[in-house]
């Protein structure tokens, strides 16, 4: 396997070196514990975009990496990928919603429906929701714009009353 | 993009070895392939005790889960995702141990299948079907009879497992839509909710009739409750005892952290196999099985500490394996082809964990458990190993296929599922 590995990033590359003028390097997310090298100059609140990355993967250790692993690649079935994803990728509101809400619904993510339930994760303060989601978009291959507190207490505010 | 790569590397695995890159030197007698096919790796990837081999017997099919051997060796796989619109498909094996598809049938996704007494049964996640054999066993009419209907399905545990026993009985598993039954479904601290709604119309294994159509909840009995989540499930006709695997609760350390650390969490509550009768009570969600403590004990959500024992009315485990390997197979060995101590004992099939992270996953195995009188003995040992094609695994997604469900040949042959990349593999015993 290690072989295979080694020969597939060797392809890669080279597919990449030929693809090189039409397409953006793939990234190989197998190995993709290792966070996305931040954009420069997109500051965050509360030391900037590299200080909420490094908060938010210990809220996603503790919170989060049970259910969608190290790597970000969740399990087949059960618990979607955080890699690429529309939800990821997208709405912001979107977003915050899915961690301040939680999820248990029947849709596909990606062509897979997932049989698991998220529980809403309310009792995270709006820094530490904003810094998990920085987190995960500047992680696993992902490389989107950081989310801000004030974004999340924002929605936080929209919503019903929780429990 | 993961399964992507992922698919290219095994789809470029065989231009690797006919670089001979990897130095796997041929027997004697093998001639190269002139075609690039798919190499034969020795028993499919699989490691088995001496005297076995395996093959994997056709590739690819959409997450197949359990399966069903007719007599004369055709085997009819439950596809989880359909094929073409259909949701069974039946293999017949060639000479060359390749097996095709003969024939699909059926427009439910899902994972129960059985065969009894001239017919085929098949589940979807929320009802029971069954189809008409005729002679060769073979499907005599595409169009089942629908037996049960209105099973609850909640975007948890929803496989429905089934079985017919010889007196004509349905027992159908209806896992529950819940962790552990807390106030918010796996939110951290939550409590239990009192009287726990859940058992009533799931978490346990339901009896129905085989000869009577459409029928509900209030057309069974609820046989034997307090399973949270069981997918493999037989029964030991040497005397005639249904045994069920359950799926432990997930998430100790997660919802309660502090109580269990993570690596306790890894490997606890344990995965039991129970011997159930009539209106046993396994004790979910109140108590789980530690089996280190080798105790019943009562479950954090209802005021547990870890240490608090509880259950004493609950049955205790016929044996008890480490946690969430993920026992989706049962199968109680009937066959002469296998060595003597094989016999009557019991094949698992573990999917291999998920919530053992950030510590390493385990399981990815089918596993042998001899019986001496109907029970186990207390020993299991790794049977088949090797399925997820790598050594350690950090993320459930690294394993290339994952065993799910077995059967047994009419020539005592084991067969095998695999649900991620959709193999099914044929074990037998060839001598010293
Ligand atoms: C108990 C397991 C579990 C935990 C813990 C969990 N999730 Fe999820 N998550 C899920 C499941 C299951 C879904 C999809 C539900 C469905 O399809 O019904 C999901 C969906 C998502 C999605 C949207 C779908 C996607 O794949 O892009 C995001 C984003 C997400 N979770 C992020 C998080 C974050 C961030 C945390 C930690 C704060 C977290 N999750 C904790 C199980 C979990």
């Amino acid at each position: 396997m290690k072989y295979f590995l080694a020969m597939g990033v060797l392809l890669l590359v080279g597919m990449q070196t030929a693809l090189a003028q039409t397409k953006p390097p793939a990234k190989a997310p197998i190995k993709s514990a290792t966070v996305t090298k931040p954009i420069p100059g997109k500051a965050t609140a509360a030391g900037g975009l590299v200080a909420s990355i490094s908060r938010g993967k210990a809220v996603y250790t503790q919170y989060c990496l049970t259910c969608h692993q190290v790597d970000g690649g969740g399990v087949p079935r059960m618990n979607p990928p955080l890699i690429g994803t529309d939800y990821v990728k997208g709405d912001n509101v979107r977003l915050i919603k899915v961690v301040l809400q939680g999820f248990s619904e029947k849709v596909e993510i990606e062509g897979d429906t997932y049989s698991n339930t998220m529980a809403p994760h309310n009792f995270l303060t709006d820094q530490q929701v904003a810094d998990v989601l920085t987190y995960i978009r500047n992680s696993f291959g992902n490389k989107v714009k950081g989310i801000q507190p004030a974004q999340v207490q924002q929605v936080r505010a929209s919503l019903p009353a929780a429990k | 993009m993961k399964s992507t790569f992922l698919r290219l590397l095994i789809g470029m695995a065989p231009v690797v070895s006919a670089c001979s890159l990897v130095a796997a030197p041929l027997h004697e007698g093998d001639k190269p392939a002139k075609n690039i096919v798919a190499p034969a790796e020795p028993n499919a990837g699989l490691k088995l005790p001496a005297g076995f081999t395996a093959s994997a017997i056709i590739e690819g099919l959409s997450r197949p889960r359990h399966l069903a051997v007719n007599k004369n060796g055709d085997v009819f796989v439950k596809l989880e995702k359909l094929r073409d619109g259909k949701g069974i498909v039946q293999l017949h094996l060639g000479a060359d141990g390749k097996a095709t598809i003969t024939r699909a049938f059926g427009n439910f996704p899902g994972t129960g299948i059985y065969i009894k007494k001239g017919f085929l049964y098949a589940s979807s996640d929320e009802e029971v079907f069954r189809f008409k054999l005729d002679n060769n066993d073979n499907v005599a009419d595409e169009t089942p009879e629908k037996l049960v209907t209105g099973l609850i399905s909640r975007n948890e545990h929803e496989a429905k497992a089934i079985l017919v026993d010889n007196a004509d009985r349905l027992f159908v598993n209806i896992g529950a839509f819940s962790n552990s039954c807390q106030e918010e479904d796996r939110k951290k601290g939550s409590m239990g909710q009192k009287g726990c709604p859940v058992l009533d119309s799931a978490a346990g294994i339901w009896q129905f009739k085989t000869d009577q159509a459409n029928q509900h909840y209030g057309d069974g009995i609820r046989y034997a409750t307090g399973l949270r989540n069981v997918v493999g499930m037989d029964f030991n006709y040497t005397d005639n005892e249904l045994f069920v695997m359950q799926h432990g609760r997930d998430q100790l350390h997660d919802l309660f952290p502090d109580l269990y650390t993570e690596q306790q969490s890894a490997v606890l509550p344990a995965e039991c196999m129970y011997m159930v009768k009539k209106g046993d009570n396994a004790g979910w969600p109140y108590i789980y099985y530690d089996e280190l403590q080798k105790k019943k004990i009562l479950a954090p959500e209802y005021g547990g500490d870890g240490k608090k024992t509880a259950g004493e009315n609950a049955i205790d485990p016929a044996i008890a394996f480490p946690g969430h390997l993920a026992p989706n197979g049962l199968l109680f060995y009937t066959g002469t082809q296998f060595p003597a101590k094989y016999r009557n004992g019991a094949f698992i099939a573990f999917h291999g964990s998920w919530n053992r992270a950030p510590e390493p996953q385990e399981g990815y195995y089918v596993v042998f458990v001899p019986f001496k009188d109907g029970k186990p003995t207390g020993q299991w040992e790794v049977f088949a190993n090797g399925f997820a094609g790598v050594d350690k695994i950090t993320s459930p997604g690294q394993a290339k296929h994952r065993p799910c469900g077995l059967a047994q040949g009419p020539d005592g042959s084991l067969f095998v599922s695999d649900d991620a990349k959709g193999t099914i593999y044929k074990i037998t015993y060839k001598g010293k």
